[in-house]
């Protein structure tokens, strides 16, 4: 009896410790963002109008009623906004299907290497993140530049007759993309691939599968969830990036993260740039609630 | 043509014939240089130990090891090189290896779908799978939601939905429990009776190689010690590894002496003489070894009472008796000899009160006939 009690109540501070990060770290800093993007924007520090302040007493409450839904009717009504959050999407969808081609082929060949060379494979992938995501972005730049190191390899072997200009267009950016967000899609995709019985591709042999036949009826339907992790791993930070769009991209047309920047620090209306990352918000986890569904049915018909 | 049939006239050419096949992993012959003929119909069981070559063997004959030498020939035809999925052959692997997303169904019919049938005929031949192997009403179960001898229904009906003119089971009732591996071995002796398909089994369980086999091939490193029906196999080892790896035995070594009426005389080094049957195949080596299995050797107080028994029992060695085992049907005794070697007996337990029971130190008299002695040269 005073055992159990002893034991049981660890035991429950850690249940509940996840969900006290969420709430202190996640839903209460959600909370203030919300509240900001329901106030208007005013010139002052900070530079909107806190309709209530529980700081000041609770008797501030009743200023709630004075929350209003401008913000969200403005990002509804200004193309760009809706145009920030299709860019986004559409950026997103592309990056994480050229990621897939590339990386599953990839982490398909880690899968079938012999044991002892996987673990150096694995390294290789996941070397890069030993230096800073940003000067990896900055040496992008210098690689992309006017004399940079591709366009001299380029005329060095005659391929172009005069630079190319490769920065500040779209295909650098998903150069960017698919560069920084490659180790993402891997690493799932061969989580999955590796764990696959090698004795499933004998039996789909054994009746009658070529090798090909035995990829697209068992091997690619087995990996589907690794697929899938791969995406959502890719596609929902892709959606938010800013900081390859912003060193890589032209200024034509913005990403959502860059359109938040912009409102949040050259416009300085933290309302509507609160506005925007809630929806922002909402995008994405629509995605997540349905990947969770998809997981735990999974698991359920694996019980 | 005309010659090999002109050599063996009245023999049917074999289903399967395996010649000469070498199989080497880095230094090790795993396969090595062997030879074997399988009949049309018939059930056959590779036995051994583990690492003796019988698994290497099986995935040479579905295609999944290429042989460094020799040949495989299905129906007169070679296929050592031929595709997995090109041959007429299938397996039944000793993990399963169902197909974790598909249906049960579809696990069935995956083989099917491969050939260009009908749809139809595919439904009936799922069907009639279903049927065979009892697995009515789990059509729509994923493998997951299966239980272990359920999986290896399906498993089986998988390898059996083409109709294949081979088919190789891989140590396939390894992972059930005993009683249902027991019932599981007689139904799958039925199902190839009924369905008139040659098989061939990989297993290291003895018991189950002589329950369903029509004949079986011993391996041993890499080689066959010796392929027999389970009845040879047991009463007539060919080799002194043959018969202590199949079931109990006692083994004596010892000098022949030279054959009297029919009846051969071995004098061992320090426990006198063993008389036994003359073997068909003269003597050649100055020592060898004389084999009797346990429960042919039988325990009495004098030694045996009617003068008819004595006729033959001229086998009698004494002892004390040093360990008894009840295991249920029988008894089994170890009796130390005069001599100082160990012999062991086994009597069947046909009465519920048993009146001459032994216990250890009990002076006995073991004996056995020579008919029941078997000569082994090596």
């Amino acid at each position: 009896m005073s055992a159990r009690g002893l034991f049981t109540r660890p035991a429950r501070l850690a249940a509940i410790a996840p969900y006290l990060w969420m709430v202190l770290f996640f839903l209460v800093p959600f909370g203030f963002v919300l509240k900001i993007a329901l106030s208007q924007t005013a010139i002052a520090q900070p530079p909107y109008v806190p309709v209530f302040d529980l700081a000041q007493g609770f008797h501030t409450i009743e200023g709630a009623a004075e929350l209003s839904l401008d913000n969200f009717r403005l990002l509804l009504s200004d193309n760009l906004y809706v145009f920030s959050y299709l860019r986004s999407l559409g950026v997103a969808a592309i990056s994480s299907a050229m990621l897939l081609a590339i990386g599953y082929p990839i982490a398909y060949g880690m899968a079938r290497l012999p044991q002892q060379w996987r673990a150096v494979a694995m390294m290789l992938v996941i070397v890069p993140f030993w230096t800073s995501f940003l000067i990896r972005i900055y040496a992008w730049i210098n690689i992309l530049q006017h004399d940079g190191l591709l366009n001299q390899l380029l005329l060095g072997l005659h391929l172009i007759s005069q630079p190319v200009v490769w920065l500040s267009t779209d295909t650098a950016m998903y150069l960017g993309m698919v560069y920084s967000y490659l180790p993402f899609m891997i690493l799932p995709l061969y989580a999955t691939l590796a764990k696959m019985d090698p004795g499933l591709l004998e039996a789909a042999a054994d009746l009658g599968a070529s090798r090909l036949r035995s990829f697209w009826l068992v091997t690619f339907p087995l990996s589907l969830p690794g697929v899938l992790a791969g995406v959502l791993l890719c596609f929902i930070p892709i959606v938010g990036e800013f900081v390859i769009p912003d060193l890589l991209a032209g200024s034509s047309s913005l990403m959502i993260g860059q359109t938040l920047w912009l409102e949040f620090f050259t416009n300085k209306d933290w309302p509507v740039a609160s506005a925007t990352a809630v929806v922002l918000l909402l995008l994405l986890v629509l995605p997540l609630v349905v990947y969770d569904r998809l997981q735990r049915r999974e698991l359920e018909t694996a019980r | 043509m005309d010659e090999e049939f002109a050599v063996h006239p009245t023999e049917a050419p074999p289903l399967l014939r395996i010649d000469a096949l070498v199989k080497k992993f880095g230094a090790v012959r795993a396969v090595d240089r062997l030879s074997l003929d399988i009949r049309a119909g018939e059930f056959f069981a590779l036995l051994g130990p583990s690492g003796c070559g019988k698994t290497t063997l099986l995935r040479m004959l579905a295609g999944f090891e290429t042989p460094d030498q020799g040949r495989i020939f299905l129906d007169g035809l070679d296929i050592a090189r031929v595709l997995p999925h090109q041959r007429p052959v299938n397996m039944m692997f000793q993990n399963y290896a169902l197909f974790p997303h598909l249906t049960v169904a579809d696990n069935i019919a995956f083989g099917l779908k491969r050939m260009e049938m009908p749809a139809f005929q595919m439904e009936a031949r799922v069907a009639e799978m279903i049927r065979l192997v009892k697995l009515d009403g789990l059509q729509t179960r994923k493998p997951d939601q299966l239980s272990g001898g359920q999986k290896q229904r399906v498993a089986l009906a998988r390898s059996l939905a083409r109709r294949p003119r081979l088919l190789l089971l891989d140590e396939p009732l390894a992972a059930l429990d005993k009683k249902l591996r027991q019932s599981t071995q007689l139904e799958l002796m039925e199902l190839q009776r009924r369905l008139r398909m040659t098989f061939i089994i990989v297993t290291h369980d003895q018991e189950e190689a002589m329950t369903v086999a029509d004949r079986i091939g011993v391996m041993n490193a890499g080689r066959l010690e010796q392929v027999a029906t389970p009845r040879q196999l047991y009463e007539a080892p060919a080799s002194r590894w043959v018969a202590e790896f199949v079931g109990d035995v006692n083994i004596f070594e010892g000098q022949p002496g030279l054959p009297e009426g029919n009846r051969l005389t071995v004098s061992m080094r320090d426990a006198g003489a063993i008389v036994v049957a003359e073997p068909a195949q003269p003597i050649t080596k100055p020592t060898v070894c004389v084999a009797i299995r346990p429960e042919k050797v039988k325990l009495s107080r004098r030694g045996p009472a009617s003068d008819a028994l004595n006729a033959h029992a001229l086998n009698r060695l004494e002892g004390i008796v040093t360990d008894v085992s009840y295991l249920g049907g029988i008894t089994s005794y170890k009796v130390k000899l005069d001599s100082g070697m160990t012999l062991r007996s086994s009597m069947a337990n046909t009465a519920r009160i048993e009146l001459d029971a032994y216990h250890a130190g009990q002076r006995v008299v073991a004996w056995f006939t020579p008919d029941d002695c078997v000569v082994l040269e090596q």
